[in-house]
C-alpha cells in the first residue's frame, strides 16, 4: 500500500476516538438534565461543564494523534 | 475543490524580530508577541481597575474583584481549603494567562499561543515539578504513601501501585495535551468550515451561507471552550496541589 494512503487510513481510524467522546458528552448532559429535572435547585451545572470539558478532551487526544500521523510522520 | 490554504497554516510561528544569541534562536515571534500582549493587558486591567479603590466597587473595579473571588473561592477554597490561599498568586496568574491566551486567539488573524504544545507543556511541567516539590517538602518521604491506596488487599497493591505511579507521572502530559488539543482542534475546525464558503458559494448563494452560519455557531462553542479550558487547567492545578498538601 502507498504510504500516503496508509497515513490517511490511519488518521481516519484515529478519529474513531470521537465515538467515545460523543457518548461521554451525551452521558454528562443526560445526567445533568436528569439531575435538574429531579431537583431544580441542585447546584451541579459547574461540575457538568467540568465533565464536558474532560470528556471532550479525550476525543481530541484521538484527533491530535490523527494530526500527528498526517503531518509529523 | 479542496481549499488552497492549509487549515494548519494559522499555527505557523513567524519571527517578527530575529534574535540569534550564540547559535540559539531567541527570536521575538508572533507567539511571544501575543504572550506579551496577554501579560500587559492583564497587568493594565488589574492596575487601572483598582486605581481608585472604593469600598463599594464601581463597574471597572468589580471586574478584578469578581475574578479574585472566583479564583479564591471556587477554585482554591473549594478544592484545597484555606491552606491553599498561599498559592493564590500562582493559580490566579496561571488562570488569567491561559484565559487571555485563549480569548486573544479567537480574534481573527491573531495567534493562539496555547495551541502550541510546547507552551502548554512548559506550563504543565512547571506545575508538575512544583507540586512534587511542595509534596516532598511538606511530607518528606511520607509523600510516597500517596502512591499506596488505603484499604486495599496487599495482593492488589502489586497492581495498583504501578498504576498510581504511572497516573502521577502522566499528569503533565495530559494537562498539556488537553489544552493544546482543544485549542488546536477548535481553530482548525473554524478554518476548515471557512474554507468551504468560497467553493460552495461560487455556484449558489444559499449553500455558501451555510458554512458561515456554522462558523458563527462554532465561534460561540470556541468561546465556551476557551473559558472552560482555562478553568479546567486551573482547577486541575488546584486538585494536584490538594493531592500534594493533603495526600488523598
Amino acid at each position: 500500500m502507498d504510504l500516503q494512503a496508509a497515513k490517511m487510513i490511519g488518521a481516519g481510524l484515529a478519529c474513531i476516538a470521537l465515538v467515545g467522546a460523543g457518548i461521554g458528552i451525551g452521558n454528562v448532559f443526560a445526567a445533568l438534565i436528569g439531575a435538574l429535572a429531579r431537583n431544580p435547585a441542585a447546584q451541579v451545572t459547574p461540575f457538568a461543564f467540568l465533565g464536558f470539558a474532560l470528556a471532550e478532551a479525550t476525543g481530541l487526544f484521538g484527533l491530535a494523534i490523527a494530526f500527528l500521523i498526517l503531518f509529523v510522520f | 475543490m479542496v481549499a488552497k490554504e492549509n487549515p494548519l497554516a494559522q499555527f505557523t510561528i513567524d519571527r517578527l524580530i530575529p534574535i540569534h544569541i550564540g547559535g540559539i534562536d531567541a527570536s521575538f515571534t508572533n507567539s511571544a508577541l501575543l504572550m506579551v500582549i496577554a501579560g500587559v493587558l492583564l497587568t493594565v486591567l488589574m492596575l487601572v481597575a483598582t486605581r481608585k479603590a472604593a469600598l463599594v466597587p464601581g463597574r471597572w473595579q468589580s471586574v478584578p474583584e469578581m475574578l479574585y473571588e472566583f479564583v479564591a473561592k471556587s477554585l482554591i477554597d473549594d478544592n484545597i481549603g484555606s491552606e491553599g490561599q498561599r498559592y493564590f498568586p500562582f493559580v490566579f496568574t496561571l488562570f488569567m494567562f491561559v484565559l487571555l491566551g485563549n480569548l486573544l486567539g479567537l480574534v481573527p488573524y491573531s495567534f493562539t499561543f496555547t495551541s502550541h504544545i510546547i507552551v502548554t507543556f512548559g506550563m504543565a511541567f512547571v506545575i508538575f515539578v512544583g507540586v512534587t516539590f511542595i509534596g516532598l517538602a511538606r511530607h518528606g518521604f511520607h509523600f510516597l504513601t500517596f502512591f499506596v491506596p488505603h484499604g486495599v488487599p496487599k495482593v492488589l497493591l502489586l497492581l495498583l501501585v504501578p498504576i498510581e505511579v504511572l497516573s502521577y507521572f502522566i499528569r503533565p502530559f495530559t494537562l498539556a495535551i488537553r489544552l493544546f488539543a482543544n485549542m488546536m482542534a477548535g481553530h482548525t475546525m473554524l478554518v476548515i468550515f471557512a474554507s468551504f464558503v468560497a467553493p460552495l458559494g461560487a455556484y449558489y448563494l444559499i449553500p455558501g451561507l451555510l458554512p458561515v452560519m456554522i462558523d458563527v455557531a462554532l465561534m460561540f462553542l470556541e468561546l465556551l471552550v476557551a473559558l472552560l479550558q482555562a478553568y479546567v487547567f486551573a482547577i486541575l492545578t488546584c486538585l494536584y496541589l490538594n493531592d500534594a498538601i493533603h495526600l488523598h
